[in-house]
């Protein structure tokens, strides 16, 4: 049925405007917030109104599953705002079209894949944090944490709450840092310490600030952006950002091979690593790919992409599958409900 | 069938050869329906459980050069060098889709220090492997240097196999899921089929008030989705809930929860099934116990559960089924207590390794098929209780057994009302327990993930559609299968294939939907993404139950009138028309709410299958839920719960209107 519409939309429009340049739609995937997309969509329509872009919005696991699913038959043209993890994922499968966008060359080169061409490019970094509810860890008179390493004492036994890496990017995002800060076998020692603390592992990301925020537990382990918003919302929280240094995920944007709007997908590309892309990214993340740009975020901590640990987004591609046996081996077998 | 091989015959047969034709036609499309929408999507699915990456490393020579950068003349074949060595042994082969295998274990002078150089190519074009992300294929070697050949890593090849199997029993937080399903489906069952029992037994057994009521209460869960006990659990249970302390301690996220809730909306199906089975009774033999004085104690052991033995079977098998497929309550309160439904979603969607998550689909397929088949086979051997002869039982008021029965009802229907009930106060709540003030805030789906408004939309959309289409085809499919003469061969098939979506997990079905539909080579690949795929899943998933109402209702027609139909030459779309349907309508209408209310409330057949445009309310509760928006996922649930006790409602009134025009033949 929507197939219908798009071809009667089509001929109508080109009946209506033959003669001027007709408007290219793009089908874009993307896993950015549903509350942000008519406002990046506006902004980008300023500047190029004879581009319709058609979202197709999804969590990250989603949209990833979504495009591997679709890997011999692509429906999207253009990728913006995936976890760069997935678009990884994409690249050692050939689903990526290698363009250097216009400018790239400004961007801080921990937001650009290392390829030449580059396949993807970044465009902010969610970062990883800890959501402390202020009046249930009164209640239970528990102390706030200021490292990683706090989070192993015993009590907080019962009261952390943390995404399950097999499900959520950001758990993912967690383990694959823990891993690069303290290595693998020390790695893999905080994470024994930690789960004889942990309440329960959610699915997704962002519950577990939210669950913090609700007082449904004390400490969750989410990330800032999540943090900030539940803040802003009227939360009784903090959010910590941990004294070793923390993971982040990075969203960025590719050109999808096989797209038949090639042209437009490249105009879409070059203006999404533009300052006043950046600028509009900036609202919502405190850290973006344009240097400079960045302006404090309200609630944010300060200082927060000096904790940013040079992340080997390679390491976590490769090692994902490994990573997560083992990460199901040790812990999700044993999952007795406390 | 030519004109020549006919023997001769009056005349009158060459109408029936017509009509016979047109049915043959029917059968034909509406098992093709059933084959496309059925049958060739889980073939899909199995083919795909079977899919296994190996990683073939007979495929990949690699050369090493000397300290001083000199290469030898030829490169060695992994595979030699691993028979040499024994890095991975046959059992290590095997990886998920998205596998990849680093090559340094394979040296062990390896060192990244050294100054050493490694060429790696492939023996053919099929061969993948990554340096760093840089993926390359083919025969054309790729040289690095010793601490860049640490990021080489190489890529599995698709092949068949069994293999996939062997991961998932020597993974144990896979296969320790299909104890922890079937543990949680029996301790439901028991349950839930005791307490309907009883509440089904006050109902019909004794003279106590309400009874309306109660039976109205005892539908209602069917209104919502699976998720919304959950939901309320959370309110209730959590660790702000009210009734946190009636735990002792143990947590709500879990076993516990599961049961809680899964007896919660299991609850209706089996006081239907037992309802049904109780009212059917013979006052003569409670007449002769009392004669023989027997104690109320052994008239109930000897007459009235075997009287509904065949009722409470049957509950407990529907009850085991509808708890081991349920993918929604586990997912809001399993916490980490796994069971196969959310293995499937967690395969898929988390992992995106759908190759496993077809082998856990084959798993749970067994259970549900095996509950399936036991229950078909015990029903076969039921036999008529009721006779002409017998008296129906009429229960006789005793004021204090009655009062015990209404307080037992009162207590169920509290739970129900309650469960329900939370949840619309936790809609309405401002910022749960921090901010009690009420609010519509919760309602502001726009601004949630899910979907929003729209979604709440698509889901009356898909609902409608569901309930047009679904009701067409399945009182097609009912009437050719039950009022046509000839093709046995062809009846038989669809029968059984009529039957088999019962025994088919909705998880199961839409992942076997994205394996056969996604495909680009298939032609109905278009559409994949839209309303259409989501109405065809929901239609077929519900199909079993839709289809033996219409046979039912169609049995009771007599064959007669097909026969006279025929003598009086008149075509059977004209009889179809003016007689069958409108004697049907009431199991039409039946079929049509049915349809409507389930795929308002479904989950799990739609999960994988839903796209931007087509986003459905019952997903975003799902979502919002999981997103820790719980608050406004209680919201989104309550809509779907008011959409359908309104549609009841109109259902119900729509009836009365209906029957009274097209049943005015029944009264004199």
């Amino acid at each position: 049925m929507t197939n219908w519409k798009n071809l009667l939309s089509v001929s109508v429009l080109a009946a209506g405007i033959s003669g001027t340049a007709m408007a290219t739609e793009l089908t874009v995937y993307t896993a950015v917030e549903a509350e942000d997309l008519a406002r990046y969509a506006e902004t980008f329509n300023k500047d190029h109104p004879d581009i319709t872009i058609n979202w197709v919005r999804d969590s990250t696991g989603v949209v990833t599953a979504k495009l591997l699913a679709e890997k011999n038959n692509p429906q999207a043209d253009v990728i913006w705002g995936l976890a760069a993890t997935s678009l990884l994922l994409f690249k050692a499968e050939g689903m990526l079209e290698p363009y250097a966008p216009k400018g790239v060359e400004l961007l801080d080169k921990k937001f650009v894949d290392k390829s030449n061409p580059p396949q993807w490019v970044g465009m902010d970094a969610y970062v990883a944090a800890i959501c402390f509810n202020t009046v249930e860890a009164a209640k239970l008179n528990l102390p706030a944490p200021t490292s990683w390493k706090d989070l192993l004492d015993p009590v907080y036994s019962g009261y952390l709450i943390m995404p399950n890496p097999a499900s959520s990017g950001t758990g993912f995002l967690d383990v694959s840092s823990w891993l690069q800060l303290f290595g693998e076998e020390g790695g893999w020692k905080f994470m024994d310490a930690l789960h004889n603390n942990i309440a329960r592992y959610t699915h997704s990301g962002s519950a577990p600030c939210k669950l913090a925020a609700a007082g449904e537990i004390p400490i969750g382990i989410s990330f800032a952006f999540r943090g900030a918003k539940s803040k802003a919302a009227g939360a009784p929280i903090d959010i910590i950002v941990p004294s070793e240094g923390v993971g982040w995920e990075m969203e960025a944007s590719a050109i999808v091979a096989g797209t038949d709007n090639l042209e437009a997908a490249k105009t879409l590309l070059d203006w999404s690593i533009t300052k006043t892309a950046n600028e509009m990214y900036n609202t919502g993340y405190a850290v973006v790919a344009y240097p400079g740009v960045a302006k404090a975020v309200e609630f944010f901590p300060p200082n927060l992409s000096d904790a940013m640990i040079d992340n080997d987004f390679e390491f976590a591609a490769n090692n994902r599958t490994a990573i997560l046996e083992e990460w199901s081996r040790r812990y999700d077998g044993k999952s007795d409900p406390k | 069938m030519s004109v020549s091989d006919v023997a001769p015959g009056p005349r009158i047969r060459e109408k029936v050869g017509r009509d016979a034709w047109i049915q043959r036609g029917f059968i034909l499309i509406i098992a093709l329906y059933l084959i496309i929408s059925l049958a060739l999507p889980l073939y899909a699915m199995l083919s795909k459980a079977f899919e296994v990456n190996i990683y073939q490393l007979d495929q990949f020579t690699i050369a090493v050069s000397s300290e001083d950068g000199t290469f030898p003349d030829l490169p060695r074949n992994l595979a030699d060098i691993n028979a040499e060595i024994g890095v991975l042994g046959p059992d290590d082969m095997t990886a998920s889709g998205d596998g990849r295998l680093s090559l340094t274990p394979f040296f062990p002078d390896f060192s990244f220090r050294s100054p050493v150089k490694y060429r790696i190519a492939g023996v053919d074009d099929s061969a993948v492997f990554l340096v760093g992300s840089e993926r390359h294929s083919g025969k054309v070697p790729v040289e690095v240097d010793s601490n860049t050949f640490r990021k080489v890593v190489i890529r599995p090849l698709k092949a068949h196999g069994f293999q996939n199997f062997a991961r998932y029993f020597s993974t144990p937080s896979l296969f320790q899921s299909i104890g922890n399903s079937v543990m949680i489906a029996l301790v439901s069952t028991v349950i839930t089929v005791t307490l309907a029992f009883w509440f089904a037994y006050a109902i019909s057994r004794s003279c106590m008030r309400f009874k309306g009521f109660f039976r109205l209460v005892a539908m209602l869960p069917i209104l919502v989705p699976s998720l919304l006990p959950g939901i309320a659990l959370v309110y209730l249970f959590g660790n702000q809930g009210i009734l946190k302390s009636f735990l002792l301690g143990h947590s709500i996220y879990g076993p516990i929860g599961i049961v809680i809730g899964s007896v919660f909306f299991t609850f209706p199906h089996a006081m239907l099934i037992i309802g049904t089975a109780l009212s059917i009774s013979d006052a003569r033999l409670y007449e002769a116990a009392v004669s023989l004085r027997a104690s109320r104690w052994r008239t109930f052991w000897t007459v009235t559960i075997p009287g509904a033995r065949y009722g409470l079977i049957s509950a407990a098998f529907v009850v085991f089924n509808l708890v081991i497929t349920d993918f929604g309550l586990p997912k809001v309160i399993g916490g980490q207590f796994n069971v196969l439904a959310v293995d499937i979603y967690k395969q898929v969607i988390g992992q995106q390794n759908f190759e496993m998550g077809a082998v856990v689909s084959v798993i749970l397929l067994l259970p549900a098929v095996l509950a399936f088949a036991i229950d078909r086979q015990v029903q076969k051997r039921q036999i008529a209780g009721l006779t002409a002869r017998s008296v129906v039982f009429e229960p006789k008021p005793n004021r204090r057994v009655d009062l015990m029965w209404f307080g037992y009802c009162a207590v169920v229907a509290v739970f129900i009302v309650g469960i329900i009930g939370i949840c619309q106060m936790a809609a309405l709540i401002k910022f749960w327990p921090y901010d009690l003030n009420l609010s519509l805030n919760n309602y502001n789906f726009n601004r949630m993930d899910g979907g929003g408004w729209s979604a709440y939309g698509n889901s009356i959309k898909l609902g409608l559609l569901t309930a047009i289409v679904g009701t067409v085809v399945v009182f097609l499919g009912a009437y050719m299968v039950e009022k046509t003469k000839g093709f046995h061969r062809a009846r038989a098939l669809f029968q059984m294939l009529a039957m088999l979506p019962m025994a088919i997990p909705g998880m199961v079905l839409g992942l076997a939907y994205i394996f056969f539909f996604n495909n680009p080579d298939n032609p109905l690949n278009l559409i994949y993404g839209t309303m259409a795929i989501l109405v065809v899943s929901t239609v077929t998933h519900f199909y079993t139950v839709s289809h033996l109402t219409a046979v039912t209702a169609l049995k009771q027609m007599d064959v007669e009138f097909e026969s006279v139909a025929a003598s009086l030459k008149q075509p059977f779309t004209k009889l179809f028309r003016q007689v069958t349907v409108p004697v049907c309508m009431p199991a039409i209408l039946n079929i049509s709410i049915y349809l409507f209310v389930n795929a308002m409330t479904t989950v799990s057949a739609v999960v994988f299958l839903y796209s931007t445009d087509t986003a459905l309310a019952s997903v975003a509760v799902l979502n919002m839920d999981d997103a820790g928006d719980i608050a406004p996922a209680a919201a989104m649930g309550m809509m779907i719960f008011y959409t359908n006790a309104g549609a009841r409602l109109l259902h119900s009134l729509g009836s009365k209107l209906i029957l009274k025009r097209s049943e005015a033949w029944r009264r004199r």
